[in-house]
């Protein structure tokens, strides 16, 4: 009885089985257009010319393309300056970051030490902490230490902001690292420190270079402690944000397109490297 | 080529003694097993030698020295790890040569060796693949490669082919016997399978609860082990133990067993008479028989279980239950009563309340075939 029940039902229940997959997919397009259609929109506007950006109805296809509102932006007031402030800003972030967060997340990674679980949850409460606060006191210490409207200070505070992801992000890559290959190599010949460079770094570089990249990013699109540290000598989000208000929509457009562009870039390209490296060295 | 020694070592983790004071010395070219059931300390004793575990007290000697406070690379020693570490982003050929790089021998030199270690383990074609590329058994090759090409004076091997499928474990098991009786190293070798121990080894050393319990060769562990421990671990099925006493009568000592009496014979009972005994027995040591006799031990058959080669008997004699071994052609019904003859000559004497294995001063023959149904003239008479 039962098995001849569940024979006649298993036919209806093949008709329906691929109704949670369409839904998921259905899902999966839904989140991507809500992320892909505004920067559409924006590199569009960006690649037109500035009567098209004004023009309504907004063209939906690229007929027109134009550099004339990307250079409109470039060669506005402070822009080049603020861009060239940005990319100095997030590299020297992320050398000094990744110089500091490297060897802490491998401490956390590979040795039981005191206070380690403690350690690991202050890094994430520091996130918690809201940068509001400490804006004043921050820039009272700045002034005081002479490293206001710096670069310098911008980095250090992007630093801040960044270490405990690059701890954290390093300690699980390390972690995913078999000891016992670091553990064969000494009783091959190696002592920890070329252990560490000929066999655990060049198997942590995918992940290391994937925490890079978020680390970068993290710099490149911090807005609020770029905009309180700095008066004249702006990063590009700060200096898109402080003009924003009183800019043309060209300007508003080209901004948001620079703003966005680098992290993809950088994204797309390493993220090439990221898999080859990890399929090649699958266990 | 070197002697290992090990004098009073201990390793503790937290207030757990993992290695609890233990001393072994292990000859120049000399196969040792490290066999003991998981958490018994066999690994990290095998550790502590090669110096990836800090000792809390002892001390080791490689080759005569005292290796004690040395870092890894300076103890002269190669290690197969379990997971193989071979190093992913690595060739064969590079992994294999990773040590003589280190020690920066030159490249023709590296060469040679490198093809000398891959063709022993038959891996030389697979010089240029990454590990990705290769299948478990390949990569446990390229470890074993690995460890021989630096030409170390001792080999330390933990569980290198737990992670085998049956087959290859069987086969590579062969394999590796011979390649290190072809090397002559001085190789000690971590497992938990007794099987393997049994094959391989020159000697055993079973260790329980961060001690060595017994060190033999490996007919001595399965034939005398020196307590309950070691009969109950090495074996399948493990060595059968019964709850007995023995007494005199007039006509010579007995062994009183919840399932009946049995005859001594000739044996020396000094050391046994009135004290708590377990009677510790193989199972392909107990004869079986279909006719009851004065010095056979009655038992009703619970399972039988065909092996091809032998069929196992789960019997139950008094308050024992009992594992015995017989031949293939010997299929009693479940719950028929059968008749086992314990020969006195292959019985362990152990203590009931340590374990220990009382020696009673029989010589007990050093191998005999099973015996199935043996003929009644082969029957002690009274």
């Amino acid at each position: 009885m039962s098995m001849v029940s569940s024979a006649e039902r298993l036919p209806g229940r093949r008709r329906t089985a691929w109704i949670p997959r369409a839904l998921l997919y259905l899902a999966a397009i839904l989140v991507s257009l809500w992320v892909l259609v505004p920067i559409y929109l924006i590199a569009l506007a960006a690649f037109s010319t500035q009567d098209d950006v004004y023009r309504y109805p907004k063209k939906l296809l690229p007929t027109n393309l134009s550099t004339e509102t990307v250079s409109f932006f470039l060669n506005s007031e402070g822009v080049y300056g603020s861009l060239v402030r940005s990319v100095v800003v997030a590299v020297g972030m992320l050398i000094l970051t990744m110089a500091i967060g490297t060897p802490a997340g491998y401490a956390l990674a590979r040795f039981a030490f005191r206070g380690a679980d403690t350690f690991r949850l202050g890094l994430v409460s520091t996130r918690a902490f809201p940068v509001l606060i400490i804006a004043i006191p921050l820039s009272v210490t700045y002034l005081r230490l002479g490293i206001d409207d710096s670069e310098l200070g911008v980095i250090l505070a992007h630093t801040a902001f960044g270490l405990p992801f690059a701890v954290l992000v390093t300690a699980s890559v390390f972690a995913g690292i078999s000891v016992e290959l670091e553990e064969a190599a000494m009783t091959l010949g190696c002592n920890r420190a070329s252990a560490f460079s000929r066999v655990v770094l060049p198997l942590a570089l995918p992940g290391l270079a994937a925490a890079a990249i978020f680390v970068f990013i993290v710099s490149w699109n911090e807005v609020f402690a770029a905009s309180v540290l700095t008066l004249r000598d702006r990063t590009l989000p700060a200096q898109v944000l402080s003009t924003l208000e009183g800019s043309p929509l060209p300007y508003k457009f080209a901004g948001g397109f620079f703003l966005l562009a680098p992290a993809f870039l950088v994204i797309f390209v390493i993220r090439k490297y990221v898999f080859n490296m990890w399929g090649r060295t699958v266990r | 080529m070197a002697e290992v020694r090990f004098e009073g070592v201990r390793k503790m983790f937290g207030k757990f003694a993992a290695v609890d004071d233990v001393d072994l010395t292990v000859r120049d070219g000399e196969f040792v097993i490290l066999l003991g059931p998981s958490g018994c300390g066999k690994t990290t004793l095998l550790r502590c030698l090669a110096g990836l575990e800090k000792m809390d007290g002892g001390t080791v000697r490689i080759g005569g020295r005292d290796a004690t406070d040395l870092p890894p690379r300076r103890r002269g020693i190669a290690m197969v790890f379990q997971s193989y570490a071979v190093f992913p982003h690595m060739t064969v050929g590079r992994n294999i040569g990773f040590g003589l790089r280190m020690q920066k021998v030159g490249k023709a030199k590296i060469d040679e060796q490198v093809l000398s270690a891959a063709s022993l383990l038959h891996i030389e074609n697979l010089l240029e693949r990454y590990p990705a590329q290769l299948s478990g058994g390949q990569r446990q090759r390229v470890a074993v490669a690995r460890a021989i090409a630096t030409k170390a004076e001792v080999l330390l091997m933990d569980e290198p082919l737990s992670n085998l499928d049956a087959l290859l474990r069987l086969e590579m098991r062969a394999e590796l016997k011979g390649l290190l009786q072809k090397l002559d190293v001085t190789t000690i070798y971590v497992t938990h399978d007794q099987v393997e121990a049994l094959s391989m080894g020159d000697r055993i050393a079973v260790m329980n609860a961060g001690q060595i319990v017994q060190c033999d060769s490996p007919l001595q562990v399965y034939d005398k082990p020196a307590d309950t421990f070691v009969g109950g671990f090495i074996g399948t099925p493990p060595m059968n133990f019964l709850e007995a006493k023995v007494a005199g009568n007039g006509s010579g000592p007995i062994v009183q067993l919840s399932g009946g009496t049995l005859p001594l014979g000739g044996q020396s009972v000094e050391a046994l008479v009135g004290r708590e005994l377990v009677l510790g027995i193989r199972a392909e040591s107990i004869g079986v028989e279909r006719e009851a006799a004065s010095e056979l031990i009655e038992a009703k058959v619970l399972v039988i279980e065909p092996l091809g080669s032998h069929n196992l008997l789960t019997v139950r004699s008094g308050s024992d239950t009992l594992k015995v071994s017989t031949g293939p052609d010997f299929f009693p019904e479940p719950d028929t009563v059968i008749w086992l003859r314990i020969a006195p000559e292959r019985i362990r004497w152990m203590d009931r309340a340590t374990g220990a294995a009382i020696e009673t001063g029989a010589e007990r023959p050093a191998e005999s075939s099973v015996m199935v149904e043996a003929p009644t003239a082969e029957a002690a008479a009274p």
